[in-house]
């Protein structure tokens, strides 16, 4: 079973993609700000990270850019999932190493779509 | 004191003053030769034999009435920092070189009004210098003990005012160009300006201090003597009068006696030496007349009812003490003071018979023809002759008319028909109607005035009381008495002599001016004189002249006169300055001016533009085409301040756009932030909105309470979506003015209970403890109520959700004073950033903390409340408790009359 971490402020957000990912097999990890995150991965490693930008404490880019100075999360693959849409946010967040930047508002299911080719 | 003793002390005095003047003239750009003091020190050649003693003899005589002479100068040279700097600047662009070129250049370079100043000048001063050598004279003979011999050439003093002459002659004038600055004689001026105070102030000193005890020891003892009291007080009101026409004279005579003239104005290297000379000079008078009292009437105690010429008591004192030393000592201070005002006026008056009255009306044919080392020879020569034949003259004069009057009265007489030049002198510098036939009217007829009243009776003999003409008037006509014109009686002879001139003079200059206005050549130098300021850079531009005249030519005169060298090097700078072609060939008027006042020094206004017309054939210009020329450079002028001030109004408009372009820039950013935070804030909602729809569109078989949670999810995000707009438009509103607020009394209290009443449910939900200890007063106050239980509700609404946790806790104060009423709501939560406190009131506070996001509601609520709040002219802020939490507080005005 893939294990994958959800990384939001907004419990709505959370919850619809939660219900989602579990119903495809997912183990779901939340967290509700990068701290949460980082404290998460200090003992879990999951196989994908959706991330948001904004949020409380630490912001999106930063969480990214500490998870990328863990080697063993080399191998996990990044997506963020942010309502800041424009094109310098997107090439900020890709420029750190995420494999995806995906804006708000998205479509559930092609969400999953992309989580899943990212993983074969 | 024997006399050869005395006139070899004199021959090593003059010797040390000629090599004062060989070596200054030498350094004559160093800081020794050309500073502000040397300046004003060479203008008290003002103080003249007449001062060193004339002054003690009147104070002697007739007491206070030595002083209007020293007071008219002081009261006027404050004006100086305006009135000479312009005299300055017109002669300096000119390249004037006397008072006649200055009077006569601006009533349309007039030769004969040259001339005519020039005579006036001679009649007025030539007596002056007389006056001189009748000092050094006197006192020569009282040194030495000896008689002054009738036969002329057995007096020794008739061979020192030869040497004087030949020594003035010779060292005068070296330079062809009068304009030159002779720093050398200045210098040496200077010098004996010093020499005459000091040795004045010893001899001051010395009678009042080693002769008697002091000033009170002279008063006392003086003022037992006879008619004390009597001479010195001003009596009557015409005393009064007597001295305002004295002062009136000698203010006139400190601008316009050519030897004033000549060191405050030509011989002026720069104009910030005026700010020195407007203290020093006037410091100087002063000092020089501290001691004429006591010495007059020390003199009157010791000598009194001898008859000696009390002119002399500063002799007489240490002689009939047997003080040798002192007694050559003011000798020589004297000495200075008369050899001083001789040099300079004899050179200002030969320059003035040179270029005023010799050249322009004899010899100038002659000049044009021959080689300009031949020139210059015979100008410097002339005027050689010139200062030599003025000292002689002025000898002779003494000789046959003076031997017997004082010096105080021969002085003023100078000076009154000196005077006769002040309405068309000081008319030039203010009036531009002033006209050359009006001048010459005024001048003319002011003195024959003179002649009647002063200079007749004075050369019949005014002591002489038998003379009928003095008596009884010319042909006995009782109102034609000289010293009593038209039956004006109350006033001393000379003050009468000045009303009655001046009079006769200000009123023909005036009324002859007004009704026939001169010619074009005139209205153009009184543009220039009396606008000098606006010219003073480009005064050829300023020239009116129309004609055909060959640059070539005009070339070759001034080649004749200045040399090929001098010429070609003045032609390049002018050039240079207009930015003319060298090829060219025409003059224009700018020439045409410049080539006179290149001419000017050597020659004279006058002779300048008889020498340059020869060559140049003008057409004549009708008076209202010169009007409309000079309309038009002085449009030009105007044109050019105006667009200097055009230019700097641009400057800081440009500045002002500048900033007005940042801070739209600014705000542009500050919008764009607004609008990026406004999409974001909008899309949270929608993503929750959208999902959870999604999720319930394409699963079918979900559960039913997770169903229900999604919809509750929905319904929550669209309220809060709803909300938001809601804010968004309401912050809209107060920014752009659109909304408004009703103020009506209210009470505070109640307001705040109402909103509470609303979050009830909230605040029981949390278990918050509400502290509002004036909830039962009545506390009025002046608000729109509406808006108020916003600002409380939103206030409110973020005190319940940031409290503390556990054991919440809210409290309301309000204070109230004669300004404001103050509401303050404390909650216990978390405190918040010292330097975040004034941040959380900007709307979406969030966007300046980049990616961070701080859960402040909306980010809208408390920038509303802020605008809310300042709509109703009160304050609001936070602070942080040190016990923990956070406290808001907004005030509300109690006077508030705000419209809005």
């Amino acid at each position: 079973m893939k294990k994958i971490l959800i990384v939001d402020d907004e419990p709505n957000i959370v919850m619809s993609l939660e219900y989602t990912f579990k119903k495809n097999n997912f183990e779901v990890f939340i967290a509700r700000d990068g701290q949460e995150a980082l404290d998460t991965l200090k003992h879990q490693h999951p196989d994908l990270i959706i991330l948001d930008v904004m949020m409380p404490m630490v912001d999106g880019y930063s969480t990214l850019e500490q998870i990328k100075q863990n080697p063993e999360l080399e191998n996990c693959k990044v997506i963020f999932l942010s309502a800041k849409n424009k094109e310098q946010d997107i090439e900020k967040g890709l420029s750190l190493g995420a494999n995806l930047y995906i804006t708000k508002p998205f479509s559930i299911k092609k969400l999953v779509e992309q989580v899943q080719n990212l993983l074969n | 004191m024997s006399s050869l003793g005395l006139l070899l002390i004199l021959v090593v005095y003059v010797v040390i003053l000629f090599y004062i003047a060989h070596w200054s003239e030498k350094r004559s750009h160093s800081k020794w030769t050309n500073n502000p003091y040397i300046y004003s020190f060479s203008l008290a050649v003002y103080c003249t034999a007449w001062t060193y003693y004339g002054s003690i003899g009147m104070a002697a005589k007739s007491g206070l009435d030595y002083l209007p002479i020293y007071l008219g100068p002081i009261i006027i040279i404050p004006t100086w920092i305006i009135i000479l700097k312009r005299i300055i600047r017109i002669t300096r662009i000119n390249k004037i070189t006397s008072i006649a070129d200055f009077i006569s250049l601006r009533y349309g370079n007039s030769r004969s009004l040259g001339a005519l100043v020039t005579l006036i000048s001679i009649f007025g001063i030539v007596p002056y210098i007389a006056l001189q050598l009748k000092a050094i004279s006197d006192t020569y003979h009282i040194v030495t003990k000896t008689q002054p011999h009738s036969n002329i050439f057995t007096d020794n003093t008739t061979y020192i005012c030869i040497a004087l002459a030949l020594f003035a002659s010779y060292y005068g004038n070296k330079y062809v160009d009068a304009s030159e600055k002779r720093r050398g004689i200045v210098t040496a001026i200077a010098i004996e300006s010093i020499l005459k105070l000091v040795f004045f102030s010893i001899i001051g000193i010395y009678v009042t201090y080693f002769v008697f005890d002091g000033f009170d020891d002279i008063y006392t003892k003086a003022s037992v003597l006879e008619d004390f009291n009597k001479k010195n007080t001003i009596g009557s009101l015409s005393n009064g009068i007597n001295w305002f026409f004295l002062c009136l004279i000698s203010m006139f005579a400190i601008f316009i006696l050519p030897r004033q003239f000549h060191t405050a104005i030509v011989e002026n290297n720069q104009e910030k030496h005026i700010r020195t000379a407007i203290w020093l000079f006037p410091l100087y008078l002063l000092l020089f007349n501290v001691f004429v009292f006591p010495i007059a009437w020390g003199g009157n105690i010791l000598f009194g009812s001898q008859g000696l010429n009390s002119d002399t008591y500063s002799l007489l004192i240490p002689q009939h003490f047997n003080n040798n030393f002192l007694t050559v000592i003011v000798f020589l201070g004297g000495f200075s003071a008369a050899i001083s005002m001789i040099i300079v006026s004899s050179i200002a008056l030969a320059t003035m018979l040179s270029n005023n009255l010799l050249i322009p009306y004899g010899f100038i044919g002659s000049l044009k023809n021959i080689s300009p080392e031949k020139n210059t020879k015979r100008i410097v020569l002339s005027r050689k002759i010139g200062i030599f034949s003025l000292i002689i003259l002025a000898y002779i004069i003494y000789r046959v008319f003076i031997l017997d009057y004082t010096l105080v009265s021969i002085g003023l007489l100078s000076f009154v028909i000196i005077a006769q030049l002040a309405p068309s002198f000081f008319g030039a510098l203010f009036w531009k109607r002033g006209s050359k036939k009006g001048a010459v009217t005024g001048i003319i007829l002011g003195f024959s005035v003179c002649f009647y009243t002063l200079l007749v009776p004075y050369a019949i003999g005014t002591t002489k009381s038998s003379s009928t003409f003095v008596q009884e008037g010319a042909w006995g006509i009782e109102l034609l008495k000289p010293f009593q014109l038209f039956g004006l009686d109350y006033l001393d002879p000379i003050p009468q002599a000045v009303f009655w001139s001046l009079l006769v003079n200000i009123l023909s200059y005036l009324a002859i001016s007004v009704s026939f206005s001169g010619n074009y050549r005139e209205r153009n130098y009184a543009e220039m004189f009396v606008d000098i300021d606006k010219y003073i850079n480009n005064h050829e531009n300023a020239y009116v002249w129309k004609g055909t005249a060959n640059i070539s030519d005009i070339t070759k005169i001034l080649e004749r006169f200045l040399g090929t060298e001098r010429t070609q090097r003045a032609l390049t700078i002018f050039n240079l300055k207009y930015n003319i072609d060298k090829n060219n060939n025409i003059a224009d008027a700018r020439f045409i001016k410049f080539a006179e006042n290149l001419l000017t020094g050597h020659i004279g206004t006058a002779s300048a533009k008889i020498v340059i017309s020869s060559v140049a054939k003008e057409d004549k210009i009708s008076l209202p085409e010169v009007l409309r020329i000079l309309e038009e450079s002085k449009e030009n002028i105007i044109i050019n301040k105006m667009l200097v001030e055009n230019s700097n109004e641009l400057k800081t408009l440009s500045e002002k756009l500048q900033r007005a372009n940042q801070e739209l820039i600014n705000k542009d950013i500050q919008k764009d932030e607004f609008l990026d935070t406004v999409t974001h804030e909008l899309r949270t909602p929608i993503t929750a909105i959208r999902a959870a729809t999604e999720i319930l569109h394409d699963d079918e078989n979900i559960p039913t309470e997770v169903r229900q949670k999604f919809l509750q999810n929905i319904i929550t995000e669209s309220d809060r979506l709803n909300r938001l707009i809601d804010k968004i438009l309401d912050l809209e509103k107060f920014e752009t003015g659109k909304q408004k607020i009703y103020l009506s009394k209210n009470n505070i209290c109640q307001t705040i209970n109402n909103t509470l009443e609303s979050l009830q449910q909230l605040i029981v939900n949390k278990k918050i403890k509400v502290d509002f200890e004036t909830k039962t007063f009545e506390i009025k106050a002046i608000y729109d109520e509406e808006r108020i239980i916003q600002v409380l509700n939103n206030l409110f609404s973020n005190a319940i959700k940031f409290s503390s946790e556990t054991e919440g806790k809210i409290k309301i104060t309000i204070t109230e004073n004669n300004d404001f009423t103050a509401v303050s709501i404390h909650n216990n939560g978390k405190a918040i950033n010292p330097e975040d406190l004034e941040a959380i009131f900007d709307k979406f506070y969030q966007a300046r903390n980049q990616n961070i996001k701080k859960p402040i509601g909306s980010g809208l609520g408390l920038a509303i409340c802020k605008k809310i709040i300042e709509h109703h002219k009160g304050k609001i802020w936070a602070e942080s408790s040190e016990s923990g939490g956070t406290t808001i507080t907004f005030t509300l005005p109690n006077y508030n009359t705000s419209e809005t």
